[in-house]
C-alpha cells in the first residue's frame, strides 16, 4: 500500500478506483448523541462575518455583487482568491473574488450576455463576437435543431424550463477519488481507458476517445488549479485538512467551468470521517480543528454563485447552485452509514446559522440510529434547512454510494449519470385536451387538432380519453426535446471535470419532470364526482369552469381521487417511455416543481378544479393549498401512494407545519418528528422537506427583511433564503398549509 | 353495525394524548362551556360525517407506522355521548393493539350509564378529564351543569387504576383565583392514577366559530390568558398536591 495510506484497511480500493470499498473497509459507524460536537472557532467565526457581509452588499447590489465581463471561466482561468488568506482553513474561489460571478458562455451567450446585462454589466465584445461568430454553444446548436413544434410547446409554457440555454447540471462528480487516489492516479486510469477503446471507429467509439481526452485534460487543469493555490493534488491526500481541500478542488473545477442549474456535492461526510478518525487517533487534530474545517468547507460551498438572468430567478428563485449533500443512510448490509461526520455536517447549522446551501439531504431509514434521528429532527426544528429522502426505496435500485443530484434525483456516485430537463405542465395538457390541442391563453393551435369537447358539462370518460391522447403527444414532443437538448450538450459543453470523475461505462438516466398533478388530480375528480360547467370565450376556447357540488380533494387520503393522480402518472411516464431516449437514456420522470409552481400557475389558465386562471399550482406532488383537510398524517398518505417505480426520479413533498402542533415542548416535537419521518418512509413515502415555523413569522420576515438575513426555509426539493423570493414567491408560501391544531 | 356522529378527524394529533394520534371529534355534547372553543360540535344532529367504528378505524390503520408511539383519541364534542359506538370503536382499536385515549368531561357518570362506562373503561388506555371548575356554582354557571359527575368520575377512575390526565382550562376571571386552584390541587392529592395535570390558557381562537353559527358569545372583552399565567396556575394547583 502507497504510504498516504498507511492505517487504512486494504481492500479492492487499492487496486482498483473503487471509493465505495474505501469507505464500507474503513469507515467507524457511530451510534452515540450529538454531545461531542464542538462550536466554531474564532477564525471560522470571523470569516463568515465578512462573508456575511459580502452577502448583505450582493442583496444590496441587486442580486449579483460583481460579474467577470470578459475572463472566459475554466479550471484554471483564474489567479487564486480568498476571503481572509489567513484564517482561511480551506482555500479557492471561483474567481479571484469572493461571490464574483464567472462568464461561462458555453452554454450559452444569450443567457450569458442577458444575465450581465440585467445586473448592470457588459460583456466584452470581443467575447461576444467569438461566441456568436466563431465559436457555436449549446444553445446555438438546440435551436438549429428544434422543430416548430418544439418552439411553440416552449413559448407557450406547455414545457417550461427546459436547458437549452445554459448548463443542464445534475451530474455529480465523484470528487473524493481525487482525495483518495491523487489526480495522477486517475490520469492514468483515464489513460489506459484511452487505450483500450474498441478499434473500429464507429460514432459511438470516436466520440468516447474524445470524451476520454478532455477528460485527462481537465485532470491536468484540476492539477494546476491546486497549484495556483499552492497545492499538490497529484498524489493522495494525507490528512483531513488535505483530504477536503482536493474534493473542494475537484468540486470547485466543475463549478468554475460548468454553470449547472444544479451542481451537486454528492455524498462526502461518512468519507471524511475515515480521515478525522485516522487524524484523531494519531494525536494529530482536535475535535474542535474538524469541525473547524468542516465549517470552512461548507462556507465555501455557500459561496458558490452563477450569473442568471432575473427571468431564471422567476423559475428557480433565490439564487440556488442545489450543492446537495446526501447524509446517513444504510449500506446494503443493512448497517448504518452515519458517522461523527454527518453530525458534524449538520453542526454547520448550528455553528454559522442556516443557510440554503448547501443542500443538506438526510437518506432517511427506519434503521438509522435513535440519537441521529433525533438530531436530525432537532436540527430540522430549528433551522428548517435539511431534506429527508427514502433510503429504504432507493437503496434497491441504486445501492449504498448513492447521492442525490438537485433537490431529489438518486444517481450512484461515479457510476450513474442523468440527462435532466424540464417539466412538462400536466394541468395546461388537460385543457389542451379540452380544447382541442388550442393553447387557452395565446389561443394558438399548439398541439394537433384533435377534437375539443362539446357541449356545456364535462364528461369523465370523454375528457379521459382526450387527455391520455393529447398526454402521449406531450410525451413525444417532450422526450425528443430532450434527445437534441443532451446531444449538443454533450458537444458543446461537455462536462469533462465531472465525466473524469466517473467510470469508463456509466449508466444514464433521462430524467423528465412532471408538474401540476394534484391540479389535475382534483380536476379529474371534480368532473368525476361532481358536475363541471364549461365557460367559453368568443372564439369558442373554454376559458373557465364552474363546478357545482363537492368532490374528494388529492391530500386527504381518499382513494377515490389518489387513485386518478396514480393513473395519471402512471400513463404519462408509459407514453414517455415509448420514445427513443438519447444515449440509451432509461426514462423516468419526477413530480418537483421547485419555485416554478408559481410560474406555471402564472402561465395555466382556469382548470376544472376551481383554480383560477394564474393562480399558482402547489408545489411538487404536494395536495393544492388548503385542501388537505384531514390534517397531515392524511396529506402525506395521499402522496405516499405515488409509486416511486412510476416517477424513480424524485416525489417532492413539502411538509410545514407550526411548533405548536407538532408537540407540546421541544422532546416531544422531536419525537413526533422521528416518528412522522419513520411513518411517511415506512408507507414508501418518497422525500419531505420539513418547515417548522408560524406563519407569523414569514409575515414578520416579509415586513422586515433585514431582521432575518438567513432565515431559510424549505421549499419544494431545496431550501431558500425567504427574503430572496419574489412577493409573488414568498405571498405563495404564506399561503400554503401550515399544519396546525387549535 | 352502529353509525357513529363524527363532526371530522385530525390525522396529526400531538396535544391530544401521548405520540402522533388519529382524533375523532365526536358530534354532540351537553355542556355548554362559555369558552368552547368547538360549538360547531355540540348539536348532535350537525353530524358531518355518519360512520361505523371499522370504518373510522380502517383510516386509521391504513396508516399505522405513524401511529406506533401514538394511538387514537375520542374526543368532541362529548365521546360518552355515543358511548355505545365509542365502545365498538376502542374494542376494534385494542384488538389491533392501539393506544386509546378518551378525552371526555366526564359529565354522563351517572348511576344508570355505570355498566357501560364499566366496559369502555376495559377498553380505554389513558383517560384525558376536563375539570372545568371546583366549585359547584360556579361550574353551573360556566358549564350549564353541576360538577358531582366529573369529580366522581376521577374518582372512580383513581379506584380502578385507569391513567388520567386532568386538564383544566384558566380562564381569566373565571377559574384562575387561587382558591380555586389551590381546591383543585386538593382534590387531585393522592390519586395515584393521575399522571399529569394541563392547564391550557383560554384563547380567542374559538371565537369566530360562534360568529358563523350565529351564536352569542358570552366572553366578549375577556383577554386570552397567557403561556406565562398558565404556568403559574400549574405551579399553584401542584403546591397542594405534594
Amino acid at each position: 500500500m502507497r504510504e498516504e495510506w498507511k492505517g487504512f484497511k486494504e481492500g479492492r480500493w487499492v487496486h482498483e478506483i473503487n471509493v465505495r470499498s474505501f469507505i464500507h473497509k474503513n469507515y467507524t459507524a457511530y451510534y452515540g448523541d450529538d454531545s461531542f460536537l464542538e462550536g466554531p472557532t474564532e477564525d471560522t467565526l470571523e470569516l463568515w462575518g465578512q462573508v456575511s457581509e459580502l452577502m448583505k452588499e450582493e442583496i444590496a447590489a441587486g442580486g449579483a455583487l460583481d460579474m467577470d465581463t470578459k475572463v472566459i471561466s475554466t479550471i484554471t482561468s483564474h489567479p487564486a482568491g480568498y476571503i481572509n488568506k489567513e484564517k482561511e482553513k480551506i482555500v479557492g474561489l471561483q474567481t479571484e473574488k469572493p461571490l464574483k460571478r464567472a462568464l461561462m458562455p458555453a452554454g450559452g451567450i444569450r443567457m450569458a450576455v442577458k444575465a450581465c446585462r440585467d445586473n448592470g454589466y457588459e460583456v466584452d465584445p470581443e467575447v461576444i463576437e467569438y461566441f456568436t461568430t466563431h465559436r457555436k454553444t449549446h444553445n446555438a446548436g438546440v435551436f438549429d435543431a428544434y422543430t416548430p413544434e418544439m418552439r411553440k410547446c416552449r413559448s407557450n409554457h406547455i414545457i417550461t424550463g427546459l436547458p437549452d440555454a445554459y448548463g443542464r447540471g445534475r451530474i455529480i462528480g465523484d470528487y473524493r477519488r481525487v482525495a483518495l487516489y491523487g489526480v495522477d492516479r486517475l490520469i492514468e486510469d483515464k489513460q489506459f481507458q484511452k487505450d483500450t477503446t474498441v478499434s473500429t471507429m464507429s460514432l459511438e467509439v470516436i466520440r468516447e476517445r474524445e470524451e476520454l481526452s478532455e477528460q485527462i485534460r481537465a485532470l491536468e487543469m484540476l492539477k494546476e488549479l491546486a497549484n495556483i493555490y499552492g497545492c499538490d493534488i497529484s498524489k493522495p491526500a494525507t490528512t483531513l485538512r488535505e483530504a477536503t481541500q482536493a474534493l473542494y478542488f475537484a468540486y470547485l473545477a466543475a463549478v468554475k467551468e460548468q454553470n449547472g442549474a444544479a451542481m451537486s456535492l454528492g455524498r462526502t461526510s461518512t468519507f471524511l470521517d475515515v480521515y478525522a478518525e485516522r487524524d484523531l487517533k494519531a494525536g494529530i487534530i482536535t475535535e474542535k480543528e474538524v469541525q473547524e474545517i468542516i465549517d470552512q468547507f461548507v462556507m465555501k460551498l455557500r459561496m458558490v454563485r452563477f450569473a442568471r438572468t432575473p427571468d431564471y430567478n422567476q423559475i428557480f428563485a433565490g439564487d440556488p447552485t442545489w450543492v446537495t449533500e446526501s447524509i446517513g443512510g444504510l449500506d446494503t448490509d443493512g448497517k448504518p452509514l452515519v458517522t461523527k461526520m454527518s453530525f458534524r455536517y449538520l453542526n454547520t447549522l448550528n455553528n454559522i446559522g442556516a443557510a440554503p446551501e448547501p443542500n443538506l439531504t438526510v437518506l432517511w431509514s427506519e434503521h438509522l440510529p435513535e440519537n441521529f434521528k433525533r438530531f436530525c429532527a432537532k436540527v430540522s426544528i430549528e433551522h428548517h434547512a435539511v431534506q429527508y429522502e427514502n433510503d429504504d426505496l432507493m437503496r434497491p435500485v441504486h445501492g449504498d454510494d448513492y447521492a442525490i443530484a438537485c433537490c431529489v434525483s438518486s444517481m450512484r456516485v461515479g457510476k450513474e449519470m442523468q440527462f435532466f430537463g424540464a417539466r412538462a405542465n400536466l394541468a395546461k395538457c388537460l385543457l389542451y385536451a379540452i380544447n382541442g390541442g388550442v393553447d387557452e391563453i395565446s389561443g394558438q393551435q399548439v398541439g394537433p387538432e384533435y377534437r375539443a369537447v362539446s357541449g356545456d358539462y364535462l364528461d369523465y370518460d370523454d375528457v379521459m380519453k382526450k387527455y391520455r391522447d393529447m398526454m402521449r403527444w406531450l410525451a413525444r414532443v417532450y422526450v425528443n426535446a430532450l434527445n437534441i437538448i443532451h446531444y449538443m450538450h454533450d458537444k458543446y459543453s461537455y462536462e469533462r471535470l465531472q465525466m473524469a470523475l466517473h467510470d469508463r461505462d456509466v449508466k444514464r438516466w433521462f430524467a423528465t419532470g412532471i408538474a401540476g398533478l394534484s391540479v389535475v388530480a382534483d380536476s379529474l375528480s371534480a368532473i368525476k364526482y361532481a358536475k363541471v360547467k364549461v365557460e367559453r370565450n368568443e372564439a369558442g376556447i373554454v376559458t373557465d369552469y364552474k363546478v357545482e357540488g363537492d368532490f374528494p380533494k388529492f391530500g386527504n387520503d381518499d382513494d377515490r381521487v389518489d387513485s386518478i393522480a396514480k393513473e395519471v402518472l402512471h400513463t404519462f411516464i408509459s407514453y414517455l417511455r415509448e420514445n427513443a431516449a438519447y444515449r440509451d437514456g432509461e426514462i423516468t420522470t419526477s413530480i418537483l416543481t421547485i419555485t416554478s409552481n408559481v410560474t406555471y400557475g402564472k402561465n395555466t389558465g382556469s382548470t376544472p378544479d376551481g383554480r383560477k386562471a394564474g393562480e399558482p399550482f402547489a408545489p411538487g406532488a404536494n395536495p393544492m393549498h388548503g385542501r388537505d383537510e384531514n390534517g397531515a398524517v392524511a396529506s402525506l398518505a395521499s402522496v405516499s401512494k405515488l409509486p416511486f417505480t412510476d416517477s424513480q426520479d424524485g416525489i417532492s413533498n413539502t411538509f410545514t407545519v407550526v411548533p405548536s402542533a407538532l408537540g407540546k415542548n421541544e422532546e416531544e416535537r422531536e419525537n413526533n418528528l422521528v416518528t412522522l419521518l419513520d411513518g411517511y418512509t415506512a408507507k414508501r413515502g418518497f422525500h419531505l422537506n420539513v418547515n417548522v415555523f408560524d406563519k407569523e413569522l414569514l409575515l414578520d420576515a416579509q415586513r422586515h427583511p433585514e431582521l432575518y438575513p438567513q432565515l431559510t426555509i424549505r421549499v419544494s426539493g431545496y431550501a431558500v433564503n425567504f427574503i430572496k423570493l419574489t412577493k409573488a414567491q414568498q405571498d405563495e408560501v404564506i399561503s400554503r398549509t401550515f399544519h396546525s391544531a387549535l | 353495525m352502529l353509525k357513529g356522529k363524527i363532526h371530522s378527524i385530525e390525522t396529526f394529533g400531538t396535544v391530544d394524548g401521548p405520540g402522533i394520534r388519529f382524533v375523532v371529534f365526536f358530534q354532540g355534547c351537553p355542556m355548554r362551556c362559555l369558552y368552547c372553543h368547538n360549538p360547531d360540535t355540540w348539536e348532535i344532529s350537525d353530524a358531518k360525517l355518519e360512520l361505523t367504528a371499522e370504518e373510522v378505524l380502517e383510516r386509521m390503520t391504513r396508516n399505522l407506522p405513524f401511529y406506533k408511539s401514538g394511538g387514537i383519541t375520542a374526543t368532541g364534542g362529548e365521546p360518552l355521548m355515543q358511548i355505545d359506538f365509542l365502545i365498538e370503536l376502542f374494542s376494534l382499536a385494542k384488538q389491533n393493539g392501539i393506544h386509546t385515549c378518551l378525552d371526555t368531561s366526564g359529565i354522563f357518570f351517572t348511576e344508570g350509564m355505570r355498566a357501560k362506562i364499566d366496559t369502555l373503561l376495559e377498553l380505554t388506555d389513558l383517560v384525558m378529564l376536563d375539570i372545568k371548575h371546583m366549585d359547584n356554582a360556579s361550574h353551573r354557571a360556566l358549564t350549564g351543569h353541576e360538577n358531582v359527575f366529573p369529580l366522581a368520575f376521577a374518582r372512580y377512575l383513581n379506584e380502578k387504576k385507569i391513567p388520567m390526565r386532568i386538564r383544566y382550562v384558566l380562564l381569566p376571571g373565571y377559574t384562575d383565583s387561587s382558591e380555586c386552584l389551590l381546591a383543585l390541587g386538593e382534590f387531585l392529592r393522592g390519586m395515584e392514577n393521575l399522571e399529569k395535570v394541563e392547564v391550557l390558557p383560554y384563547h380567542l381562537l374559538g371565537r369566530v366559530k360562534y360568529e358563523k353559527l350565529g351564536l352569542p358569545y358570552a366572553l366578549d372583552g375577556i383577554e386570552a390568558a397567557t403561556e406565562g399565567e398558565a404556568n403559574r396556575a400549574l405551579e399553584i394547583i401542584q403546591s397542594k398536591m405534594k
